[in-house]
């Protein structure tokens, strides 16, 4: 059984340059006239580098496996910054919304309402005071206010409620995903199956810090991403490619959490939830589990790894995967270089 | 509100040689351990609450200072074990905090406390309706506290006591803690389900039937508006929690799959059901925090409440809605997106009768004689401390904003600004407001007000930073966090310090007063303090209203 899988995975990557060339062309051919002069350069550009990525992946027939790409290292995005006070960046478009939603929308409405209630307090605390206003009026009504102050309100949180059920509208609304991944919480770690690539599963735990560990063992390093964030094994996904997650659990209630992405989905035994995501800009995005689990609940961080295509067929192949069928590869190679403005604008719609 | 014409305590004197005499009392065992008297079974619950409190605060005390740096410091000297057992130990504090706070502190002292010595007093009634069943209420309430401290003791699992949240979501409280520990921990919250039922009965009939001639319920004080509705929240949701919880201890001791998967359960219906009750629970805590600060306010402005009955229906209203709203608790659980879209709308309506309220005691003071005397000032606290409470609820409110929000520290801040600031702060005023009816003795006005500075200063030092906390990603109930969240969890801890010092400022207070107070009058805040609890002497004489009270 093994062997055959070893065969079929050879074949295939005997394949790949040739595969990749031709993939090249017809990507060029099928761009719309408009923009392919456009394209053109970069295409040329990342021809090279495509066919570099392939060509390891061919001498690594003979080997079992070909070597991983090396992980991105953290950048200033997909993590919590010191004495920070906002919301974290965000890379994908329906964060966009949300983070628009709440610091354009929300934020001033709530700041503005606490400010004029404190300005009203701090009013008629100092006008209506004791020795101001020794004698009080005995009015406790007055209709025309109690209805303003009902009808204002309401019409406030339609204006509100508009584009908040638009964003939701949004966030529930998928494009056809171009790969879809298993995304499984476990006490206390996650693993990520790739049913798209042959159904291979890695399993991400918690670098612990150097003197946590034995000897020998793997700890974390800057590279990997700060404390109680980085993991041994990342989620890859492609980028610019629309990602569907299948969010289950095999023991608790999990939560799959990914701040940068505006992804928060429970992970529920014996369901299978949905959520999606779609990143143009390649690099390494953090996120913790955010349903208590039990006693590690805080120890099982989650990382979502972002790289072009070629990078994450390349990963793929290093954990044993295979690559998708060719109707998948084909577009799939020609970003291979997504300049980060590029793709964006390919995919957008 | 009600202008009275009661001369209820004078006339008890003539009745000194009645076998019932009003100030006669029982002796010390039958007056605190078989008490029928609803003030007696007050004070329990007030110093039940006050123990309660003490224990639940210093267990967030414990919490901030483990997370006052990153790296666990302190766990494994605490559980006296290593790895696992020690983070074990962190669970069952934010267990035991939640739970303590919420079903021991709180409502024990809003609704047992000030509800039990003021809501007969407030209608013109001599007791409550079943004073027995009071009885049987507030030691229920001991023995389910009782229970849930004796939880800590007995394996939860990996370590001692019940890590599962006060949500106790199942599978981590049914396959997730084996043990006798989570047993202990359900069968409390049994307990004090059952207790909050008997009192939630006993008020509902005490308010319907017992109300002095003349004392309509639109005559009634806002405070016992606010009980009536309360209790009726606790009537309708509690059932559904011990349902809830029955299954959970059905599923765990007795093979049944209510909420597991594998035998055709689901875990989220257990969500459901808990927030079906959670929810409203919300609403319990806070509305008779709602009564107390609409009588200061009235009190110590000099005026009636403004728009009463809009003040009285805009409780009734967020007791109603608080019911359909419940699965924003559960936006991230996979719902459908009508689901979501409903919940969203729904919960932002809430803010109305919210919004109601907060204008309304604005427009009481306004033109109003304003004397800020010690519960009047934590009264103000409260109002502005709730309207920032509710409103990062609004944003909450928006399901596709909770994505983001969803279980981490925003939350928390939100939920402590309601509760901590919000309920905490009624509690504080009501509690300077009758501590000279409830005691005879005046407290320090200058240490009530020291009190609230240091209190506001450290809760606003301690709770706000978790906004940022929360914005950043920062997950809830994680006993470490990312070196970059340092900074404000640092900050957070120094305010538990500050609030700390404030309660210890308040301990003073009510023991110093208590033994050396001034001796204070029947009404010692004037003309505005027009309920009926002030016609009565201080304290008021240990069976009132023999003759009823008629209300114009």
């Amino acid at each position: 059984m093994k062997k055959i899988k070893t065969l079929l995975m050879a074949m295939t990557l005997a394949g790949m340059p040739g595969l990749a060339l031709a993939q090249e062309q017809a990507a060029v051919a099928s761009a719309p006239v408009a923009q392919a002069a456009a394209m053109a350069a970069p295409v040329a550009a990342t021809v090279a580098p495509a066919a570099d990525a392939a060509a390891p992946a061919a001498e690594a027939v003979k080997a079992e496996k070909p070597a991983a790409p090396a992980p991105l290292a953290p950048s200033e995005l997909g993590l919590p910054h010191e004495a920070a006070i906002g919301l974290q960046e965000v890379v994908t478009d329906v964060g966009q919304n949300g983070r628009w939603m709440h610091n354009a929308v929300l934020f001033p409405l709530i700041a503005g309402i606490c400010l004029f209630v404190l300005a009203l307090l701090l009013w008629v605390m100092f006008r209506y005071r004791a020795a101001a206003n020794p004698n009080p009026s005995k009015n406790s009504h007055n209709t025309l206010i109690e209805v303003i102050w009902t009808l204002v309100p309401i019409l406030i949180l339609v204006a509100v409620a508009v584009p908040s059920i638009r964003l939701l509208a949004r966030q529930f609304d998928p494009p056809k995903a171009d790969l879809t991944i298993k995304v499984i919480g476990h006490q206390w770690f996650w693993s990520y199956q790739y049913p798209d690539n042959g159904d291979f599963e890695v399993v991400s735990n918690m670098l612990k810090e150097k003197d946590q560990v034995e000897a020998g063992q793997q700890f974390r390093t800057d590279a990997d991403g700060p404390r109680l964030l980085a993991a041994d094994e990342r989620m890859v996904v492609p980028a610019g490619k629309v990602v569907k997650l299948i969010v289950t659990a095999d023991d608790v209630i999990h939560s799959f959490a990914v701040p940068a992405f505006w992804t928060k989905m429970d992970a529920i035994p014996g369901r299978l939830n949905e959520t999606w995501f779609k990143v143009d800009r390649p690099g390494v995005y953090f996120g913790q589990c955010s349903e208590l689990c039990g006693v590690r609940h805080g120890f099982m961080p989650i990382a979502v790894e972002v790289r072009p295509e070629a990078e994450f067929n390349q990963w793929v192949l290093s954990k044993g995967g295979k690559l998708a069928g060719a109707e998948a590869v084909a577009p799939a190679a020609a970003p291979a270089e997504p300049a980060p403005a590029a793709p964006a604008a390919a995919t957008k719609g | 509100m009600t202008d009275t014409t009661a001369s209820a305590a004078h006339s008890d004197a003539a009745h000194a040689h009645d076998h019932h005499d009003a100030d006669h009392k029982p002796g010390f065992f039958a007056r605190w351990f078989m008490s029928t008297n609803h003030k007696d079974i007050g004070t329990l619950y007030l110093l039940f609450a006050v123990f309660a409190g003490i224990i639940g605060g210093a267990i967030s005390g414990l919490m901030r200072l483990e997370l006052a740096e990153p790296g666990i410091q302190y766990l494994e000297a605490w559980s006296g074990q290593q790895g696992d057992a020690a983070l074990h130990l962190w669970n069952v504090l934010i267990t035991a905090h939640g739970l303590i706070m919420v079903f021991f502190m709180v409502m024990p002292a809003v609704i047992g406390g000030f509800g039990n010595w003021f809501v007969p007093i407030m209608i013109g009634a001599p007791d409550m309706a079943f004073p027995r069943m009071n009885n049987v209420s507030f030691w229920l309430t001991v023995s389910a506290f009782i229970l849930l401290l004796g939880s800590t003791f007995v394996s939860g699992g990996i370590g001692n006591g019940a890590g599962t949240g006060w949500t106790v979501y199942a599978p981590l409280s049914t396959s997730g803690s084996p043990g006798p520990a989570v047993d202990l921990a359900i069968l409390s919250l049994h307990l004090a389900g059952a207790s909050s039922i008997l009192g939630a009965v006993n008020f509902i009939t005490t308010i319907f039937n017992m109300r002095a001639p003349g004392m309509t319920l639109h005559k009634m004080p806002l405070f016992v508006w606010s009980v009536l509705v309360t209790a009726f929240l606790l009537l309708l949701s509690l059932p559904v929690l011990a349902a809830a919880i029955t299954m959970l201890l059905t599923d765990r001791n007795f093979g049944t799959t209510f909420y597991d998967p594998s035998g055709g359960g689901d875990p989220v219906l257990y969500q459901h059901l808990f927030w079906f009750f959670g929810h409203p629970e919300v609403y319990i805590m806070i509305l008779p925090a709602f009564g107390i600060v609409s009588q200061i306010v009235s009190t110590f402005s000099r005026k009636p409440v403004f728009g009463y009955l809009g003040m009285a229906y805009a409780m009734v209203a967020i007791g109603v809605v608080g019911f359909v709203v419940w699965a924003h608790h559960m936006f991230t659980t996979g719902m459908s997106v009508n689901v979501k879209m409903y919940f969203t709308a729904a919960t932002m309506v809430i803010a109305v009768p919210t919004g109601v309220k907060i204008f309304s005691w604005i427009a009481t003071m306004w033109s109003g004689s304003i004397s800020f005397k010690a519960p009047m000032v934590w009264a103000l606290g409260f109002i502005f401390m709730f309207t920032v409470g509710g409103v990062t609820g609004v944003v909450l409110a928006n399901g596709g904003v909770d994505d983001i929000m969803h279980d981490t520290y925003y939350v928390v801040a939100h939920f402590h600004y309601v509760l901590s600031l919000g309920a905490v702060f009624g509690l504080f005023a009501g509690t300077y407001y009758w501590f000279p009816k409830m005691t005879g003795r005046m407290y320090n006005e200058f240490l009530g007000h020291l009190h609230f500075w240091v209190f506001f200063v450290g809760v606003n030092v301690l709770f706000f930073p978790m906004h940022f906390l929360g914005l950043q990603g920062m997950p809830r109930r994680y006993p470490d966090y990312p070196d970059a969240q340092a900074y404000w969890n640092h900050v957070a801890t120094n305010g538990y310090y500050i609030m700390a010092i404030g309660v210890g400022i308040f301990l003073i207070n009510m023991i110093w007063s208590m033994l050396a107070g001034k001796k204070a009058p029947d009404n010692p805040w004037g003309e505005g303090a027009n309920t009926l609890e002030w016609t009565l002497s201080s304290p008021p004489p240990f069976h009132q209203f023999e003759t009823l009270p008629k209300i114009d």
